[in-house]
């Protein structure tokens, strides 16, 4: 079959693909952020840190050899971030917003300061699972090559969930986030849980990143990452603090992101730019969606807000 | 008590600076390099020189009226980090109506064109001011999200609806009528945006500490429940001060067209936007401030490809630098005793939560 016979099929099919595909970081960073907000602090700063880790975990694949060990190094460099948030945020009167920002313009900076000689050489990239190999259609087959990553992520969404509400630990962490009095009155050190939240969030986010280099797009280059480490910022207040809606988002988000290119792959060019914009214009009109200024939002850890 | 105060916000900002060279230096020694050599050439390289000088000073001004864009609204306690779109909406406006007013007489066309330019950014960020208050949207994402369209947008227009067939090099929108072009101040090789930079920062400052207005917007900053309480139009104060920040930003865009390119392309996008809000932080959100940071910045964004050619520093050292700067700036924050920063700066605002925007105090019930 060619791409001509498939037609519209074609372009549904390659949206759905691309959903698995291109969700994968979206998925990543906005359950690190859950994470993190659910200790009640903000970190705008996982764009840095998505690219940070697409940028050493490259580095660390084609070094080494292996992509695995990239993505392990990925992952701490976004932890190392994490914790760096953590410690300028626990000084008295120092803003968790903005010192995401800050983190967003040093992390993005670092990576094409330090990154610069891994734009050329290839890194090996990370393996997928074949499970359309059934298909005799190559477009079948492409949309179903899984990655490892996905599916660690599908697993992890419930899991979080899950360890957020039933054990020990998910009470500690919810109460540094909604009632910080509280948990410092059970004895716990609230700056201890929120680093902790932080430094785990970059940790996924760092992940993230390396799939960015490491699999799809697969290359490291100063264009890799465009913003999909804030949308996913946002799609955590769109998800409610939910580790499983985040995953159903981030599928929305990736086939959002993948129409552009699915659509110019059957000859529709025009308005690339506009299908482009897509994913940033479905986020806005999901925040627009999903705020409101009666009441606050079911889910949302009170400390995140000033007025307790 | 106010002389105090300002020696203490001096010496805080210049120990934030320091620390931030200090940790490049770092990086820059880690490179084989002597750190003091380049500070050197950095020093030389943006302010060595008149040239230099006037290199510096064309950097600074469009990072005077993004600062301002941040800075405004910051002091009735929102964080607006949309510089960057409404930089390139106001670019974009002002094309179309340079292009809709060849012919017309030069001053008239000049003036037209840049308050487009500042009516459409004005529009821009006042519209993520109208999502915050009326439906408790954080304006912080929001306005980041709206830097992404405005790109996207003007992408797609100067790529196609916009696009001027004849310049082959990138894709480009139409020309402006030539006599619309503004050249440079008499006697510099700068150009106009300096004044209008500068102009911009003084209106600001007069508007934010010596008038009532300003004043109502202090306390809404400083106090949301409180103006509330006072009978101050709070939903109109939220659209006047997202609205004059993106007036600047857009204005910027204006003068970009009007005095540097002449028609809208990617090269619109270089990252003023950026730059203007770690410049508004460095300030204090301090609109007299926004001028002598924005000169300090743009020394450090003029001297960036001196630091390529001479050193083989990668481009992006200077935003590396930025980012050290940012950081430590918002960590001293934490030293300052005599008076309290801007609520933005602070720690636990409004502006912080992205969680109840009920409880908000933007979120309007009035």
């Amino acid at each position: 079959m060619t791409a001509g016979e498939l037609g519209w099929w074609g372009v549904l099919l390659a949206v759905l693909g691309g959903a698995i595909r291109v969700s994968t970081p979206y998925l990543f960073v906005s359950l690190g952020e859950t994470l993190t907000e659910k200790s009640g602090r903000v970190n705008l700063g996982l764009e840095g840190t998505l690219v940070m880790g697409a940028m050493s975990g490259y580095a660390v694949a084609w070094l080494t050899g292996s992509p695995w060990l990239g993505v392990l190094v990925a992952g701490l460099t976004g932890a190392a971030f994490g914790l760096f948030h953590a410690l300028v945020c626990s000084l008295p009167r120092v803003n968790d917003v903005a010192v995401g920002i800050a983190l967003f313009i040093l992390g993005t900076g670092l990576a094409f300061y330090l990154g610069k000689p891994y734009i050329q050489p290839t890194a090996p990239r990370l393996p997928h699972l074949a499970l359309g190999a059934w298909s005799s259609s190559p477009q079948i087959r492409s949309a179903l090559e899984i990655n490892v990553l996905f599916i660690v992520g599908a697993v992890l969404a419930p899991a979080l969930l899950w360890a957020l509400r039933n054990t020990r630990w998910g009470l500690i962490v919810r109460t540094a986030g909604d009632n910080a009095d509280a948990a410092r009155a059970l004895g716990y050190s609230v700056e201890r849980v929120r680093a902790g939240c932080t430094a785990a969030g970059g940790f996924l986010a760092g992940v993230g990143g390396a799939f960015l280099s490491l699999y799809y797009p697969g290359t490291w280059n100063e264009g890799l990452s465009s913003g999909q480490g804030l949308m996913a910022i946002a799609l955590v207040i769109f998800a409610r603090w939910n580790p499983v809606r985040c995953f159903w988002v981030s599928l929305l988000f990736g086939g959002a992101t993948a129409l552009g290119p699915a659509l110019q792959s059957v000859g529709v060019t025009t308005h690339y730019y506009l299908l482009n914009a897509a994913p940033y214009v479905l986020t806005l009109v999901l925040l627009v969606w999903s705020s409101s200024p009666r009441h606050t939002l079911v889910g949302a850890p009170s400390e995140l807000s000033i007025s307790r | 008590m106010r002389f105090r105060a300002a020696a203490e916000t001096f010496f805080i900002s210049a120990a934030a600076l320091l620390a931030a060279l200090a940790v490049f230096g770092l990086f820059v020694a880690l490179r084989g390099l002597d750190p003091f050599q380049v500070y050197a050439v950095v020093v030389r390289a943006s302010f060595g020189s008149w040239f230099a000088a006037e290199q510096t000073l064309t950097q600074a001004a469009p990072l005077m009226l993004t600062a301002l864009c941040t800075a405004i609204p910051a002091r009735a306690g929102l964080l607006v980090i949309g510089g960057e779109g409404a930089l390139v909406v106001g670019g974009v406006a002002a094309v179309l109506a340079g292009v809709a007013m060849a012919g017309a007489p030069a001053v008239l066309g000049i003036a037209l064109t840049l308050g487009s330019g500042a009516a459409a950014g004005a529009a821009w960020i006042a519209a993520a001011g109208a999502l915050r208050h009326w439906r408790g949207v954080n304006e912080t994402i929001a306005t980041l999200l709206m830097n992404y369209i405005a790109i996207a947008l003007m992408n797609h227009l100067v790529s196609g609806p916009m696009r001027d067939f004849a310049q082959t090099l990138k894709p480009s929108s139409w020309s402006i009528d030539e006599r619309f072009r503004l050249g440079e101040i008499p006697g510099t090789g700068i150009h106009w945006g300096l004044a209008f930079g500068v102009a911009a920062a003084l209106i600001a400052y007069v508007l934010m500490r010596r008038t009532t207005f300003g004043f109502g917007v202090d306390i809404l900053g400083g106090n949301p429940r409180a103006a509330r309480l006072a009978g101050l139009p709070v939903g109109a104060m939220v659209l006047a001060t997202c609205g004059l920040g993106g007036a600047a930003a857009g204005l910027a865009g204006g003068i970009e067209i009007v005095a540097v390119h002449g028609f809208a392309s990617a090269s619109l996008v270089v990252g003023y936007g950026y730059t203007g809000i770690l410049a508004a932080f460095l300030a204090r959100q301090h609109p007299l401030s926004v001028i002598a940071v924005a000169i300090l910045l743009g020394a450090i964004t003029a001297s960036g490809g001196v630091l390529q050619r001479r050193f083989g520093l990668p481009d992006a050292a200077t935003v590396v630098l930025q980012g050290l700067l940012f950081v430590s700036v918002l960590a001293g924050n934490t030293l300052y005793r005599l008076r309290g920063a801007p609520r933005v700066s602070r720690g636990a605002t409004s502006v912080g939560g992205i969680g109840g925007p009920s409880r908000a105090p933007h979120a309007g019930q009035s």
